[in-house]
């Protein structure tokens, strides 16, 4: 499949090789920006070998969960995935619907089953009056769990969200919430997990902080590792 | 809380960002790299790009294109123009678009509308109309870039657009582009009233003040200006400060220029920043900034 390296990497940053899966719903590109700018080495794959092979993962995604879950089985790499993330403990960075398709289940056009990787469901948010659907734009969050991807985040920052559907899923791996109409699950967090509904890659310096976080928990691992 | 969007919606003609007037004449202002460099690091929340020549050529526009802006766009980035096929919505986005923005293949092929919130999910499709009133009065949707009229209500295409999935309404209008008169509220509180999606209002925008009118007045969740923003420093981080000055006016601040302690002039109604203090500006010079780092 497609491979792509950053050119800017320079050899410090060369051992975070991170693993964006390309599962022809993302919008990658987005993504791949973004670790361009902040300067670190990635992979772009949806091979079984590529999986198996990465120290981490960024599951990038935008659009309707049935068609990302059967392309994530078309390609086969599901198994593979689930066994790297849950008996491995590499970690893995879901955004927006690659957080979604770690739930159990969605109940977008239909019910549909998802990867199982954390305990919850994916339902529409509640929709009241003058709240507008989908939930589109900027907004704060309340963050719970600071450390790693919000430890430089301020009080007030902003992230962008896009989105119809969210995850229902417990409090304790909940790590920031943000308010339209009800609470939405803005981000979670569950050892090697990560999840943020909002893109990172699109919320300007404060999404870039909290990818810079996510790398540096990646870096922390490996040396506690090593 | 959610908040408020301030949208540049910048108007791409052979390839280069022009302002337009009335969707007659063309003013150019240069790369699009450079002009979204800029907004992006200025602060603004949201960028939309269209290509107004792509459908009257029958052509898509130009992918490689979006893929170069794509690298200096760390905010939303929505793309319009040409698009007819839920195949090159794919690609668009495979490229670096977060959102497709549809407007003549919309009215022309609503299914489309639906086959694409699909696939791509709703929050990803963007249906824009161009909407001015016809010899009757009414308002009616133009398409082809404003050439064509379609006899369709805007309010009614709008509702449908919703039925079938579309995630936002983007609402231009014809007569008011760039005109520097103002949004033309009518046309904006009619169709934020009537559906449920966000409704991003575009055309007419001369001075901040016109931002303040449309929040204000109506239930739209973004306004957009496109000639507005060009030719001034800092035009979005500036818009921002006096739009926070109305309290129905929820803004975003995360840039590292703020502009909330300034106060602004009222010389025909142009609300520009005042000049601050000599002593001030004399202050500032010695200042130590320290560069940001991320």
């Amino acid at each position: 499949m497609e491979e792509e390296q950053n050119k800017n990497s320079t050899k410090d940053t060369k051992k975070h090789d991170i693993l964006v899966i390309d599962y022809h719903v993302g919008n990658h590109r987005s993504v791949l920006n973004a670790l361009s700018l902040l300067g670190y080495h990635y992979k772009v794959s949806s091979e079984k070998e590529e999986i198996a092979k990465a120290p981490a993962y960024i599951l990038p995604g935008v659009g309707a969960f049935s068609e990302a879950m059967t392309n994530l089985q078309n390609l086969g790499i599901i198994d593979t995935l689930k066994e790297q993330i849950l008996n491995h403990k590499k970690p893995i960075l879901g955004i927006c619907l690659g957080m979604q398709v770690l739930a159990e289940s969605s109940t977008e056009n239909g019910f549909h089953k998802g990867l199982g990787i954390i305990k919850g469901s994916v339902m529409r948010i509640d929709s009241h009056k003058d709240i507008k659907i989908p939930h589109v734009g900027w907004n704060n969050l309340s963050i719970h769990q600071k450390d790693p991807l919000f430890t430089r985040t301020d009080e007030e920052a902003h992230f962008y969200f896009d989105h119809s559907y969210h995850i229902a899923c417990d409090h304790s791996i909940i790590s920031a919430t943000c308010t339209h109409g009800s609470e939405i699950t803005a981000a979670i967090q569950s050892d090697n997990i990560f999840g943020v509904q909002f893109h990172p890659e699109k919320s300007q310096k404060n999404g870039l902080l909290l990818l810079r976080g996510f790398f540096n928990y990646i870096k922390q691992r490996e040396s506690k590792n090593a | 809380m959610l908040k408020h969007r301030l949208v540049a919606c910048l108007t791409l003609k052979e390839r280069i960002i022009v302002q337009s007037i009335g969707f007659e004449k063309y003013l150019p202002i240069g790369r699009p790299e450079i002009t979204i460099e800029f907004l992006n690091n200025w602060g603004i929340d949201e960028i939309v790009v269209l290509d107004i020549d792509a459908t009257r050529e029958s052509r898509l526009v130009d992918i490689e294109l979006v893929q170069r802006i794509s690298k200096k766009c760390f905010v939303p980035l929505t793309v319009g123009g040409g698009i007819t096929t839920v195949e090159e919505m794919k690609e668009l986005i495979r490229q670096g678009a977060d959102k497709i923005c549809i407007n003549t293949s919309a009215i022309q092929n609503p299914p489309l509308i639906r086959e694409a919130s699909h696939v791509l999910g709703s929050q990803c499709v963007v249906v824009s109309l161009d909407v001015k009133k016809n010899g009757r009065g009414e308002y009616e949707i133009f398409t082809h870039s404003g050439k064509k009229a379609t006899g369709i209500n805007p309010r009614d295409f709008a509702q449908k657009a919703e039925a079938l999935g579309a995630g936002e309404i983007f609402i231009t209008s014809i007569t008011r582009d760039g005109s520097k008169q103002g949004y033309d509220l009518e046309l904006i509180k009619e169709i934020s009233r009537a559906v449920s999606i966000p409704v991003v209002a575009c055309g007419g925008v001369g001075n901040p003040s016109h931002f303040v009118e449309a929040i204000r007045e109506s239930t739209v969740s973004a306004v957009a200006a496109g000639n507005y923003f060009h030719f001034t420093e800092h035009s979005p981080m500036i818009t921002k400060a006096f739009i926070s000055k109305c309290p129905d006016a929820k803004i975003r601040f995360d840039t590292y220029a703020d502009y909330r302690h300034f106060s602004f002039m009222n010389e025909k109604m142009t609300h520009r920043i005042d000049k601050k203090e000599d002593q001030y500006l004399k202050d500032t010079r010695f200042k130590y900034h320290p560069k940001e780092v991320i």
